[in-house]
């Protein structure tokens, strides 16, 4: 099997503090591969990397055969992304979000059409489709998200949290969903969660990364054996300690107080 | 449709729905309008130096597309920390791209702006001399909007929050809009702020404007629009240049 995703020995520092140190590993075509780990283990930041966001500092990275920061219109025509962060345009319907996509990725306009409506149907967003996406709720936010990741038909899907606050019908629903894709159209797929059980159900392989490192690698089952557990839950606290971490409040998150005191979403 | 038309009618889109940014956008012309235009109006008259609202309007016209492409090109800032900023970043198309439809939407709104604040000012009683001349100030209009949205968004290619927001505005913007010849004639100015009025592009626009507006300029045409294309040119192109290196 050929990898989709090839990391080598990848390191990201900002300044003197290590995002990520040296990890490596790949990620099989048609694979669903979950990336685990605690708050500010280095999840986004690699999934930033990969994704043609940030360059790394050393290491390499391979996406389907290319190198993301050399080839990185090729590369970014290969994935479809769902962030962790919201990255709608609130002012924009969920039509024209999707819409919008369906043009930066040259879906051509016909099917670009049938495939808004059958994803807006899938995610149950078509009747609102021509409501702002500010005046949407946070799980409809996600399910917009999810379904504007698919407009383009990826290679590979990153998934950056993706249930995020989500009820359960809907993490089910996104989920059979994405097994689905993974199954019939061999869509390759990488998720961070830090919903264990989920990554049990859908992920065949696990890693679980901490402090900018790789601590442990394989299937579930894997990694339960390793640690003599009997739940992924368990493992994974044995395996990354039960400390509870902190992550820095953002500008991002200074912005959103900001956004509230000036009510203009 | 193309890439650059979709993200510059999205810039449209957002301008036509926030009615409260559209009117809010409005409420300082009309004060500097009404305010300076009748107060001072008598005064300028005195001096000798004809009408103030038939001199000031067209420079109230062009504060109107500096504050407001200056913010357009900020928005940015909004979009990165909103997030869409990285939907536009991860797409196959090339940031060059990206940004010509930021700044093209971007212009057009802050264009539209002051064509709206052109019509308020018939109403405070400013006449255009000549109805030919109305594309020559539509172009100086555009220019200065390109201008000042490529500068907001070479800007907000740096910033990455608001926190700068307010040093940009009141060492950039107001003294880019009182060290122009917006306010006042630029005849027989003290030296050194006649060396600050000279070197500030938006002198050129308000001049351009003005003359095209009232047939009455300080400089010529054909150098306030070499200035302002230049300018324009060079800022387009540092804006490319920084906003092609945003990191997220």
């Amino acid at each position: 099997m050929p990898s989709m995703i090839h990391v080598e020995h990848l390191v990201k520092n900002y300044g003197t503090f290590t995002a990520v140190g040296d990890i490596s590993f790949d990620v099989e075509a048609g694979e669903i591969f979950a990336f685990l780990g605690p708050n500010g283990a280095g999840k986004t930041t690699t999934i930033k990397i990969l994704t043609t966001l940030l360059k790394p500092t050393s290491g390499s990275v391979e996406i389907d055969g290319l190198d993301p920061t050399i080839h990185q219109n090729e590369v970014r025509k290969r994935f479809g992304i769902v962030f962790q962060d919201p990255s709608l345009d609130d002012e924009l319907t969920a039509y024209e979000n999707m819409d919008i996509h369906g043009v930066l990725y040259k879906v051509p306009r016909r099917i670009r059409v049938e495939r808004i409506e059958s994803l807006l149907k899938l995610v149950e967003l078509w009747d609102r489709r021509n409501d702002r996406a500010k005046t949407f709720s946070g799980g409809m936010r996600r399910r917009l998200e999810i379904a504007r990741g698919l407009l383009h038909t990826p290679k590979i899907l990153f998934l950056d949290e993706p249930t995020l606050g989500l009820d359960p019908q809907t993490r089910n629903h996104l989920w059979s969903h994405v097994r689905k894709l993974n199954e019939e159209e061999r869509v390759t797929v990488f998720l961070t969660t830090h919903y264990m059980e989920e990554a049990e159900r859908v992920a065949r392989r696990i890693a679980i990364i901490d402090h900018g490192r790789i601590v442990a690698q394989g299937s579930p089952e894997e990694l339960k054996a390793q640690t003599g557990s009997d739940t992924l839950e368990q493992a994974f606290l044995m395996l990354t300690g039960s400390s509870i971490r902190d992550e820095e409040a953002s500008p991002l998150d200074r912005m959103r107080n900001m956004s509230r005191l000036w009510s203009r979403r | 449709m193309n890439v650059i038309a979709v993200l510059w009618l999205r810039q449209l889109k957002r301008y036509v729905r926030s009615r409260a940014r559209i009117v809010g956008a409005l409420g300082q012309p009309l004060l500097f309008l009404l305010g300076l235009g009748f107060g001072l109006g008598p005064v300028f008259e005195k001096a000798g130096q004809g009408n103030y609202i038939q001199f000031l309007a067209p420079g109230v016209v062009a504060m109107t597309v500096l504050f407001t492409s200056v913010f357009s090109g900020i928005e940015l800032i909004w979009d990165r920390q909103f997030g869409f900023l990285k939907e536009t970043l991860v797409a196959p198309v090339s940031r060059l791209t990206i940004m010509s439809g930021r700044v093209l939407g971007g212009a057009t709104v802050a264009v539209v702006q002051g064509l709206i604040v052109v019509a308020i000012s018939f109403v405070a009683g400013f006449r255009v001399a000549d109805w030919t001349a109305i594309p020559l100030a539509l172009l100086f209009m555009a220019l200065l909007a390109l201008l000042f949205t490529a500068l907001g968004t070479a800007i907000a290619s740096l910033l990455s929050d608001f926190q700068g927001f307010q040093l940009i505005m009141n060492f950039l913007v107001m003294p880019t809009f009182f060290l122009s010849g917006a306010l006042f004639p630029m005849r027989d100015l003290p030296w050194a702020l006649n060396i600050l009025v000279r070197i500030n592009p938006m002198s050129y626009g308000v001049d351009g404007l003005r003359g095209a507006l009232t047939g009455i300029s300080f400089f010529s045409p054909a150098l306030d629009m070499s200035v302002l294309a230049v300018v324009a040119a060079c800022l387009l192109l540092l804006g490319g240049y920084l906003f092609s290196r945003i990191q997220l």
